[in-house]
């Protein structure tokens, strides 16, 4: 059937005819025909993925899903969820052994059931050498080192960078973003001055709180574990970076202790925060609905401390499929032909760069470069660090995560004035836990 | 007209008996006992998310025990439970009082009584998010605009304010559960006694002490006994708000099972988390049992 179908594009192409409204369907056919990947017979999909953050990214992806059943004849049943709520229903088709194909998760997921997935490693060295590689951290989250396989497809990540009011910051002092954490620190104290306090969440924000307190003990030489996954977060370094962070706190706008992921977005947006760490959707949803600050927004990469390396934390997704789908060949085809470039390019164009991918080939897409506010985002892979750095990723490191660990050690100095020793002896004890039992 | 032997063994009342508890029966041992003997069973086990494990005892149960997380959110649990349904009673009696009295607007009064219960939880949670934000909380506005305070109220940004905003959440929530309950209870009391006790010289208090009150003992314990259950077990509502922060101060039983088993896969450990309330449970039920036998 799709070859007809594909035959009577080709004919209307070279007739001229409705060229517009079918460009590039003839190439995209052809390229689903010289995949490695070939669809079951009579295959179907269901898709289970996080509702974009931005509205391009839930449109476009939608639109090359039917592209890719033009192409194959396979329908693809896309489900969507908030982020958050990916990560349980992922682990609940783990646990019933039945569900969606495939499910974009994120950061270990994929290591806390690996053996309940397929072996990915056809489709992940397929991909990465078509397409210029994977930046580290990508590896890190899709390849087990235990089953010596890629357990997950690596998708991209919704980068963080530091999000900050330009004219707010001339009026400091600081024409041009500070490059070292000392710097920022001066700068936050000089808004804080000028009535334009940061915020950096320091509640449960499952993305915004885990992003800046990971940065900022990282910036410090800090770190959750040994490789060998012994426990190292009782350090001097981190004994630095619970300090700075005290400083900072004192500069911060009141009430970031209960603040959730939406929290710093909207204080931002409403003018009543100069300075905080987020994705490109404040700047985003600023074009499109805050005109009056769109232009005075400014995007910067986040500021290196005394370890002299940039690091960032970012959410990770990348697809995994489980082995209870019937058409495996189907789901690798449906990631390939998504994140092949005609379809990835045109949906990380759309979002305007709110999804990096993990695919280094798409670090030169036009849209990088097309405004200086978003080249920070292409490049937030090249100093990700994944979470349980400088352990192994998996299930100890998801754990912690979700516990909110290094977030609740930072809250303890900042925000309950613990002595900064007893807040690092606390998230000791719970991470030597938690260590213990996954 | 012969009729067919299995027709008339249902003559028997024993075996008709049978057949009518059977659908009810089904759904108990379906619906209720085997979740929760699976629970009891995956608690006492070493299971991962797809890994049934192996039997471990009480292993789990002394882990939770040793863990200082897990005993914040037992005293948060009991902390919340304890205070949300003394709230709820009190105000949800003054509340009955208050509308059993006849005056103009009572039915629609009574309607609008309704909606914090009615209304979906994560809506109204959402709904209070916002009246308790750092930043944009109405309360905090309306208290600055009556000159009652100078700036924002940080309700969910310090341990003891998130604890009693979820408490003062929760008796919103479930304050209509106690007022309809007690409204059904007055109407049921009769007016001969009120008379009686009028006629007596008895005054308004005395009239509530030694008729109403009393009266209103066995819906009180049930009202008591059934909220506590829920509220024991509320997730919504503090998962929406708070996700068990700042630093753990409001994690209870349901979020910090929910966080051990699902997110992090220890469904061992999260069961066993999960269960260790039903004890509780036992007990209060225990006395409310008893203390219903006695009067």
């Amino acid at each position: 059937m799709h070859d007809l179908d594909r035959r009577r594009f080709l004919a209307l192409s070279a007739a001229g005819i409705g060229a517009a409204a079918t460009a590039g369907l003839p190439a995209v056919a052809s390229a689903a025909d010289a995949s490695p990947f070939k669809p079951e017979k009579g295959a179907t999909l269901q898709l289970l993925r996080w509702t974009g953050f931005v509205k391009n990214d839930d449109i476009i992806w939608a639109e090359n899903t039917k592209k890719f059943t033009a192409a194959t004849g396979v329908p693809v049943q896309i489900q969507s969820l908030s982020w958050p709520d990916v990560t349980p229903k992922a682990a609940l088709a783990a646990q019933v052994g039945s569900g969606p194909d495939i499910i974009m998760g994120w950061n270990d997921d994929p290591f806390v059931y690996p053996d309940k997935l397929v072996d990915m490693t056809d489709l992940a060295e397929y991909m990465g050498k078509n397409h210029g590689g994977y930046y580290d951290a990508a590896r890190s989250y899709c390849y087990d080192p235990d089953v010596k396989r890629w357990v997950s497809f690596p998708i991209g990540v919704t980068g963080n960078s530091l999000v900050y009011r330009k004219s707010w910051a001339k009026d400091a002092g600081f024409a041009e973003f500070p490059k070292d954490l000392d710097g920022m620190l001066k700068l936050a104290r000089g808004l804080k001055k000028a009535g334009h306090p940061c915020g950096f969440s320091l509640g449960h924000a499952v993305g915004d709180a885990n992003s800046w307190t990971h940065w900022v003990l990282w910036s410090f030489g800090g770190k959750q574990a040994n490789p060998d996954n012994s426990i190292a977060i009782n350090s001097p370094e981190t004994a630095n970076a619970l300090e700075y962070a005290k400083a900072l706190y004192e500069t911060m706008i009141e009430g970031v202790s209960g603040w959730l992921d939406p929290s710093n977005n909207q204080a931002f947006l409403a003018g009543q925060c100069g300075l905080t760490m987020n994705g490109i959707s404040i700047w985003y949803v600023a074009k499109d609905q805050f005109p009056a600050i769109y232009p005075d927004i400014a995007h910067a990469v986040p500021s290196y401390g005394p370890s002299k390396q940039r690091t960032t934390l970012n959410n990770f997704s990348s697809a995994f499929i489980f082995k209870y789908s019937k058409y495996p060949q189907a789901a690798k085809e449906y990631l390939r032909f998504m994140l092949d470039s005609a379809q990835a390019g045109e949906w990380v164009t759309g979002m305007r760069g709110y999804v990096t991918p993990a695919l280094k080939q798409y670090g030169d897409l036009p849209v990088w470069t097309s405004d200086p506010q978003i080249t920070p985002y292409r490049d937030v892979l090249l100093s990700a660090k994944f979470d349980g750095f400088n352990g192994r990723p998996g299930k100890p490191a998801a754990q912690a995560l979700d516990e909110f660990v290094v977030v609740d050690m930072f809250a303890d100095a900042c925000v309950n004035k613990m002595a900064v020793k007893d807040a690092m002896r606390k998230a000791e004890t719970r991470l030597s836990a938690i260590y213990k039992r996954a | 007209m012969q009729r067919s032997p299995l027709l008339a063994r249902l003559d028997s009342p024993r075996v008709l008996g049978y057949v009518l508890i059977a659908p009810a029966a089904i759904i108990l041992i379906g619906l209720l006992a085997y979740p929760l003997l699976l629970g009891v069973w995956l608690s006492l086990t070493s299971a991962t998310l797809g890994n049934p494990g192996t039997f471990v005892g009480l292993q789990n149960y002394a882990t939770i025990f040793a863990d200082p997380t897990f005993r914040g959110a037992a005293f948060y649990s009991g902390f919340y439970t304890f205070f949300a349904e003394a709230g709820k009673l009190v105000l949800g009696l003054a509340l009955a009082l208050i509308l059993n009295r006849p005056f103009r607007g009572q039915r629609a009064a009574r309607a609008l009584m309704l909606l914090p219960w009615v209304a979906p939880t994560v809506l109204s949670a959402l709904a209070w998010l916002w009246l308790l934000d750092p930043q944009f909380s109405a309360l905090s506005w309306l208290l600055i605009r009556l000159h009652l305070i100078k700036s924002n109220i940080d309700f969910l940004g310090h341990a003891w304010n998130a604890r009693w905003a979820l408490i003062v959440v929760n008796i919103w929530r479930g304050l209509p559960y106690f007022a309809i309950g007690y409204l059904a209870g007055l109407q049921s009391i009769s007016k001969d006694l009120y008379e009686a006790a009028a006629i007596d010289g008895a005054s308004g208090w005395q009239a509530f002490r030694r008729i109403t009150w009393p009266l209103l003992m066995p819906i009180t314990t049930i009202l008591v006994a059934f909220s506590s259950i829920f509220t024991l077990t509320d997730f919504q509502l503090i998962w929406t708000i708070t996700r068990g922060g700042p630093t753990d101060a409001t994690q209870v039983f349901t979020t910090l099972a929910y966080q051990r088993a699902i997110t992090g896969g220890q469904l061992g450990e999260g069961a066993a988390i999960a269960v260790s309330p039903i004890v509780l449970m036992v007990i209060l039920a225990f006395f409310v049992v008893r203390s219903v036998r006695e009067r």
